[in-house]
């Protein structure tokens, strides 16, 4: 395990989700599933968490919300879509507001389907987040910048 | 030896407020029936937080964040080397100004309401702390903390009503609930961790070694209303520390967070009934 | 022979000042005044030293002076007269004319035993230099001040004559009244200070200023007329008008007298309310009267006297005023946003510690009343500099206004911080003096001003750190200041700044060659106060506060880190001072300090504490002349 992976802090944020993936999030912290037991932290303040939980599709008004969070956030970061409407947009999809899943906006490194997503489901995508945040670090280190994923996530915008 | 005791707490502080928080946090997690992190997780944390790629709002923060470290290591130094108790005091809220400061620094919405609360804690806790160094003036006939371990008695038996002030007070200090109105320990969002809004990696980084230095210090005038002539004081004075301290943790589970009025005016009766009258009593019998 | 040379050259530059054609000259005459004064002050030090560095006698039988005086003070209470006939009011009136009226009668019927009439001694020396330097340096700040005081305020009429030559005989008088050893020779300066503090804050002519003026003027006559009872009392009974007389000898009544008098002079409560409405006088002259000299004639007195107030009914009564206005005046000045009001606050709350130590009238205190006085001109008045400086770039002197000046005025930010520093933090000197003040409270056993102090140093400590963090905010707002302060207050508000911090580092020095000798002086021996080892910890402290925030400053310099903008919950627009409103419209940010106006609040508070000091007052005076104690 790597450092980072040893203290992941996150940040929920709601794009347009309807709540019923944010409750399930919320589950994750409670006594049953505990996340705190990894060293998880639910922090809400983009300016010291690691991973970026976003539920709910895209829509025009917080589009530049989830930029301007997502660029207040310290590399290494990773990008969590929970729920099959920030997978894709899920049934809102074709709605005249919604600009469609987180990836149309920044770069996503782990989709979790669902509707609501399970709260197993979203623990076992941010494990799998830990892995390629500790890539990540290596990656930083080695030399390899995130750059090109930042560029990516600005086009993408 | 005073050098050793410097050094010593210059080192280990950290070490032993992280294990101190990450005991915090395991028997927090127990009481809500919950697992917890690992004991060493504050320490993970660290490591983290000083791995990360350090981003800020403007440049001065960081060098007042630093600032404050600092001056807690002083003020911490001046009481580990036996120095005056009074003068710790006084560098301890200098220290708590530059963490005041670090946060206005920002000139953002929440970390000006946390450095605001800050404040007003500040103002809560500080009239008892000058009455506790008054109070172990007046039972030991100084401010040297050489000189108040040195006592046949322990300055408990002369100002039980200044211990109990202390520990209502010292719950600000340790950023528990009822009184975590700046910033808490535990995971919580925006208004209620105003203060360390901006801060990121590095800075989050000293700003929470800082914390550990600041629970060790605490914990150490929390000692010297025990420690007397005889070593075996020591043993009871440590002993009393962690009980105290769970009782802080017990408090801040089962306390919900109050306004700052109510924080404010809770402290200063609180002051004035454990420690005016405690002072009045030591007046009286000298 | 100097003194008549020092108390005499003010006045001529004052006549100098308003008689005068032309700016330049008169600007000219005020650079003259100021330094020659200054050297003057330095060459009466060194000839008192030369004479032995021992207290100096003086005027044992000076014949024309008194008629001289007699004649002045007659003028004086004419000149009242006429101005309360003008605008109406009686009470002052009659105030001056009972003093004038028992001073006269006192001087023509009582025998009074020849005595010397003044006298030169280190307490005395450096309430001098305090006035030749500090004062000297107001004066020519206020040089480039009144130009950008008018510039900025067309309505007021501009009457910078009349403002210099007020200041200047301001100077003179308060040389007579700390070398005064006839207590009818100091009342007379202490008549002349009052009326020059109420023409200078009537100086706009506004109905405000003309209210506040005539308030001042009252409050003042009514300690006036403590001083005028304390005379005749004193030469019908001991026939001796001796300053020092009085503090050995003097009744109940003679020295509870003079604490009134003196207690109105440095505004406490429940007088306070004179010093709140001065500020609208121009900054200059409050810098001056308001917080560096005038108000300390009052602390002056009563140091003087505090040998006698140990342990006796009318030293508790001026300690606990003094320690009340102390914590009351401090929590009022928590809800102020006028830079002004808080400075003025801050200056009847600090004035309170002082009297609260002369009252105790122990050898520690006195020490610590002098540390207090001395840190606390130097300070106060170049605060009052900034805030003046800063109002005329400005336009405001809001301290919510002032958020982020370090980015808009760098230098004045720099001189107001160097100030806010020194008047709270550790280890500057205010804060070394309120150590000494503690420990020797609780040594003399009170337990209410223990807990005044230390209440107190915490309502203290919010209002100046709320104050530093507005002005160190990184914020950037929409227009441009320009600094318009002139070279002339800069000179002045950087030699303050240099000897703020040069009386901090001097510390030791200062507390052994200067203060010891004074307590030595007063009480016929003294008593280190502060260990050396205490001093070394303090003078390394002060190093600390200076070399850590330094040395940090080069860490972080080192360390890189990448800018981005202050969080607002996602909704910022471009830079760090707009955002998204609930409408979708762009709003301004507005951040606020905390005020606790409902808590802390002068209608909350003001009305019961003066009841509260105005009991202490009456009932201690009516135990006196019951003859209780």
């Amino acid at each position: 395990m790597g450092t980072m992976s040893k203290s992941p802090w996150l940040l929920h944020y709601d794009a347009s989700s309807c709540n019923g993936c944010d409750i399930e999030v919320l589950d994750c912290l409670m006594p049953k599933y505990d996340i705190e037991r990894f060293g998880i932290i639910n922090t809400g303040d983009p300016f010291q968490a690691d991973i970026l939980l976003i539920t709910g599709g895209i829509n025009s008004q917080t589009e530049p919300v989830v930029k301007q969070l997502y660029s207040q956030m310290p590399e290494p970061k990773v990008v969590v879509a929970v729920g099959i409407c920030a997978c894709t947009g899920g049934v809102f999809k074709e709605c005249y507001n919604i600009k469609g899943g987180v990836d149309t906006v920044i770069p996503v490194d782990v989709y979790v389907p669902g509707c609501a997503a399970r709260p197993e489901s979203i623990i076992d995508g941010v494990v799998k987040a830990l892995a390629i945040l500790d890539q990540k670090q290596k990656d930083a280190k080695s030399g390899k910048t995130a750059e090109a994923d930042d560029e990516a996530g600005g086009t993408n915008g | 030896m005073r050098i050793l005791s410097v050094l010593g707490f210059l080192i280990l502080a950290p070490f032993l407020g992280g294990l101190l928080d990450g005991i915090d946090r395991k028997i927090s997690a127990r009481m809500q029936r919950r697992v917890g992190p690992p004991l060493l997780q504050p320490f993970y944390d660290l490591k983290k937080l000083f791995s990360k790629q350090t981003i800020a709002v403007n440049n001065v923060q960081l060098l007042l964040n630093l600032s404050y470290l600092v001056f807690l290591m002083i003020s911490g130094a001046l009481l580990f080397a036996g120095t005056d108790i009074l003068m710790c005091l006084f560098i301890l809220s200098t220290a708590d100004m530059f963490l005041i400061l670090a946060a206005s620094s920002d000139s953002s919405p929440y970390a000006n309401m946390g450095a605001s609360r800050e404040l007003i804690q500040m103002m809560a806790y500080e009239p008892l702390t000058l009455l506790v160094a008054v109070g172990f003036y007046l039972t030991t006939g100084s401010f040297q903390v050489s000189e108040i371990i040195r006592q046949p008695l322990s300055a408990l038996l002369f100002m039980p009503g200044m211990l109990l002030g202390f520990v209502f007070s010292a719950t600000i200090k340790f950023r528990k609930s009822p009184f975590d109105l700046s910033t808490s320990h535990h995971a919580h969002q925006e208004m209620v961790k105003g203060l360390t809004t901006e801060m990121s990696g590095f800075n989050l980084a000293i700003m929470n070694i800082a914390e550990y230095y600041e629970i060790v210090l605490i914990l150490g005038i929390f000692c010297l209303f025990i420690i007397n002539r005889n070593p075996v004081s020591w043993i009871f004075a440590v002993a009393f520390c962690l009980f105290l301290y769970f009782i802080e943790i017990l408090v801040d589970n089962a306390c919900s967070r109050v306004k700052w009025s109510t924080m404010l005016w809770s402290c200063w009766t609180v002051t004035l009934l454990t420690g005016g009258i405690n002072l009045f009593v030591l007046l009286l019998i000298q | 022979m100097l003194i008549p040379v020092l108390i005499g050259l003010p006045v001529v530059t004052a006549a100098a000042v308003s008689l005068l054609p032309g700016s330049r000259l008169r600007e000219l005459a005020v650079y003259t005044g100021a330094f020659a004064e200054m050297i003057l002050t330095l060459l009466f030090l060194f000839q008192w030293i030369q004479n032995g560095s021992v207290p100096q006698l003086y005027y044992t039988n000076p014949e024309w002076v008194n008629p001289g005086i007699t004649i002045a003070d007659i003028a004086l209470t004419g000149f009242i007269l006429f101005l309360s006939a003008r605008y109406r009011q009686w009470f002052p009136a009659l105030l001056s004319l009972l003093q004038t009226g028992l001073v006269l009668y006192t001087e023509h019927t009582a025998v009074i035993a020849e005595a010397p009439h003044m006298m030169v001694d280190r307490l005395a020396l450096v309430m001098c230099v305090i006035i030749a330097f500090v004062g000297g340096f107001i004066c020519i700040y206020a040089v480039g001040y009144m130009k950008g005081y008018h510039h900025h305020n067309p309505k007021v009429a501009d009457r910078r004559y009349f403002f210099f030559s007020m200041l200047f005989l301001f100077l003179g008088a308060m040389y007579g009244l700390v070398l005064s050893q006839n207590l009818i020779w100091m009342y007379f300066f202490w008549e002349i200070t009052s009326v020059i503090s109420f023409l200078l804050i009537g100086y706009t002519r506004t109905e405000e200023a003309i209210r506040n003026s005539f308030k001042a003027l009252w409050m003042n006559l009514f300690g006036g007329l403590g001083f005028a009872v304390a005379i005749a009392l004193l030469a019908f009974t001991g026939g001796n008008l001796q300053l020092s007389y009085a503090a050995e000898h003097g009744s109940a009544l003679v020295l509870a007298c003079l604490s009134l008098a003196a207690l109105t002079k440095s505004a406490q409560l429940p007088f306070s309310n004179w010093l709140f409405g001065a500020m609208v006088a121009p900054t200059p002259s409050s810098a001056l009267l308001h917080s560096a000299t005038m108000v300390k004639a009052g602390v002056y007195l009563l140091i003087r006297l505090s040998p006698a107030f140990h342990g006796s009914l009318v030293g508790f009564m001026v300690s606990m005023i003094g320690g009340f206005t102390f914590i009351v005046t401090s929590m009022m000045a928590i809800s102020q946003n006028d830079a002004k009001k808080v400075l003025a606050f801050s200056t009847i709350s600090n004035l309170g510690l002082i009297v609260a130590c002369a009252g105790i009238g122990a050898k520690e205190t006195v020490w610590g009343a002098i540390f207090l006085m001395i840190f606390h001109a130097v300070s106060k008045s170049m605060l009052f500099q900034s805030v003046g400086s800063t109002e005329n770039s400005l336009f405001s002197r809001d301290i919510e206004d002032m958020h982020g000046m370090l980015l808009r005025l760098p230098k004045l930010t720099y001189i107001m911080g160097i100030g806010i520093a020194g008047m709270y933090l550790a280890p500057f000197g205010m804060l070394i003096s309120k150590w000494v003040a503690l420990k020797a409270f609780v040594d003399s056993g009170n337990v209410l001003l223990v807990l005044f102090i230390a209440y107190g140093s915490a309502t203290t400590m919010f209002y100046w750190t709320k104050w530093l963090s507005k002005l160190i905010s990184q914020h950037r707002t929409r227009q441009e200041v320009a600094d318009v302060t002139h070279r002339d207050e800069y000179l002045s508000m950087y030699v303050h700044a240099a000897s703020m911090v040069g009386l901090c580092l001097l510390f030791p020095a200062l507390a052994f060659r200067l203060v010891n000798p004074i307590v030595l002086e007063l009480f016929g021996d003294a008593k280190t106060v502060l260990s050396m080892s205490v001093m070394t910890t303090m003078v390394i402290m002060l190093a600390s506060i200076v070399f850590v925030p330094l040395s940090m400053f080069l860490v972080s310099r080192a360390a890189h880190s990448k800018l981005v903008p202050i969080y607002m919950n996602g909704i910022n627009i471009g830079d760090n001072t707009h955002c998204v409103g609930s409408f979708g419209q762009e709003e301004h940010l507005y951040l606020s300090n905390w005020y606790l106006r409902f808590e802390f609040g002068r209608r909350r508070l003001l009305r019961p504490s003066i009841y509260f000091a105005a009991s202490i007052l009456v009932i201690v005076f009516c135990l006196i002349i019951g003859g209780i104690s």
